[in-house]
């Protein structure tokens, strides 16, 4: 058993990235997001585990500070929010067609543009979709609460490796805001010079001794070869699809309309459910964990016995693309959303779904 | 037990120190919690809130819209949210700092001169934890020792010698409520 604590998301992050054994943080500051370097500062794991912490002039600076330790092998992350995103997208679309791990952290605000500084979700096309330029994606972690804050960073790096593709946690700003009881992992150790050849010996920078030389680059002279390698990212993204979907269902048993919602919203929407199950009307919840690869099989597979799904996001309805290619025209799919930093109560919640549904 | 509490005042007052020391005192007996500040580009003086909520299980929305209990510091806040207290629920408000006070009648309500027992106690500081012990003696839904646990975990140890002072100031608060309508 780790440390029980009380404590932000945004916090938990930084914490769990030093106990983690991550090798750098590489950030520029933005609000809601700041406390993860602020955490980091304040702790200092340079003295304790040799992670360094560096605040770039830019954005757009941290990103690539991330590539370079990546190319190395290193456990290597960074934060933002909305605006700081847009300036990294060309770092990070660089890393994806590199195949270069590492961990993002976005937590949203309320856009388009500069925005406010309140909780939002209008970033899921930019993360989900690509970002970037070209044909890639990124996996995409949701965590809906202070503890998943905490294990998506151990499970983000894991994945990032296991793929060799960057992974992001989309996250609204009320998670990194709130504090609730976390759990913290046990130290891990960051990787030896030893460790990272085994782990990342056959493509990483490590130095180039006796072995074949290793050229890390996004960069082709011919179309041909372009495309094989877009087809072994397009393998490895099946695989993902395959292997990786994650999501929570509750009540979904016996539910004659279900909620689909991430992040804050889905526990905005598991209260919804639970006073309107008071009423006596079956709602379930499905929470995809997983934005990319999204839950598609699970909610094909309720469309049969549902009379409706109801998407809620803090955006205009982007998740709700996704939902609707999954039930392709099967059943209704609905969406109640807000925008621009405001959040929806359970009640609001239940009023849109009542007159949706005419209930 | 679940309880939905809004802690709302001046920013300032140490409306979001109590709700953490409240939280971390349910985490001390085991319980779930959740703790949601309002944030935005807010400022010193200007009105702050928090969401407390406690639970022996899972909680599901941090963000609520009625609450069992509200802990009204100024007029500002008993104005937004007395009518948000759920019926049967509670108000616990400082008269020195609200003018109006609550007409609901399908509410208990409890008040504290909160201002003034601070000042008196010669430590302003501890204006919240009066506060925190009214709150307390109205709905014991942590026990007092986790009150002393909770300040541990949540003061850094340089600060630990105030504690006794702020258990001190709970008592005050513990002894000094009184109630001004209660529910058959």
């Amino acid at each position: 058993m780790g440390d029980i604590k009380l404590m932000k998301g945004n916090e938990v992050i930084a914490e769990t990235a030093i106990r983690c054994g991550c090798d750098g943080y590489f950030g520029y500051p933005i609000t809601p997001q700041s406390e993860i370097m602020e955490t980091l500062m304040l702790r200092r794991p340079w003295e304790e585990t040799g992670m360094v912490v560096l605040q770039a002039e830019s954005e757009i600076a941290a990103i690539n500070m991330v590539y370079g330790g990546a190319c190395c092998g290193k456990k290597v992350m960074t934060s933002s929010s909305s605006p700081g995103m847009s300036l990294k997208q060309e770092g990070i679309t660089y890393m994806a067609g590199a195949e270069l791990p590492c961990l993002i952290v976005d937590v949203m605000r309320g856009g388009p543009g500069l925005g406010t500084i309140q909780p939002s979700q209008s970033d899921y096309f930019q993360a989900t979709k690509g970002g970037g330029h070209g044909d890639y994606h990124l996996i995409v972690l949701a965590p809906a609460s202070v503890q998943e804050m905490s294990d998506f960073v151990v499970l983000g790096f894991e994945l990032a490796f296991k793929y060799q593709n960057p992974a992001i946690i989309l996250v609204d700003g009320a998670i990194g805001q709130m504090m609730e009881k976390v759990e913290l992992p046990d130290y891990t150790p960051r990787w030896s010079e030893q460790e990272i050849e085994e782990i990342s010996g056959d493509w990483a920078l490590t130095g180039k001794k006796n072995r074949k030389q290793h050229i890390i680059t996004s960069l082709e002279y011919s179309a041909p070869p372009q495309e094989i390698f877009n087809h072994k990212l397009q393998r490895k993204y099946k695989e993902m699809r395959e292997q990786e979907v994650r999501f929570e269902t509750i009540h979904c048993e016996d539910a004659d309309y279900i909620f689909v919602a991430y992040g804050s919203v889905a526990r905005i929407c598991q209260k919804a459910t639970e006073l309107l199950r008071e009423k006596g009307i079956k709602v379930g919840l499905l929470r995809p964990i997983t934005l990319y690869p999204f839950p598609t099989q699970a909610i094909s597979d309720l469309c049969s016995k549902t009379k409706g799904f109801l998407t809620v996001e803090m955006s205009a309805g982007q998740m709700l693309e996704d939902v609707q290619l999954a039930v392709e025209g099967r059943t209704k799919v609905e969406f109640y959303g807000r925008m621009g930093g405001v959040i929806p109560t359970p009640e609001d919640v239940i009023e849109a779904f009542e007159k949706i549904f005419s209930i | 037990m679940t309880e939905e509490i809004i802690i709302a005042g001046f920013g300032g007052q140490g409306v979001l120190s109590m709700g953490k020391i409240l939280a971390y005192s349910a985490i001390m007996q085991n319980q779930e919690v959740s703790w949601m500040p309002s944030y935005g580009p807010e400022m010193r003086g200007g009105t702050a809130n928090v969401t407390v909520i406690i639970s022996d299980k899972r909680i599901s929305s941090p963000i609520l819209h009625f609450f069992d209990t509200a802990i009204l510091l100024n007029q500002q806040s008993m104005e937004k949210f007395e009518s948000l207290v759920k019926p049967g629920g509670t108000i616990l408000y400082d008269s020195n700092g609200v003018s109006t006070p609550p007409t609901r009648r399908d509410i208990n309500i409890h008040k504290i001169e909160g201002v003034r027992l601070a000042s008196e106690s010669g430590n302003p500081k501890t204006y919240n934890m009066i506060i925190l012990g009214a709150f307390l003696k109205v709905k014991p839904i942590v026990q007092a020792d986790n009150i002393e646990k909770g300040l541990q975990k949540s003061l850094p140890e340089r600060h630990h010698s105030l504690i006794p002072m702020n258990i001190e100031a709970v008592e005050i608060g513990m002894n000094q409520i009184s109630t001004v309508h209660l529910l058959p």
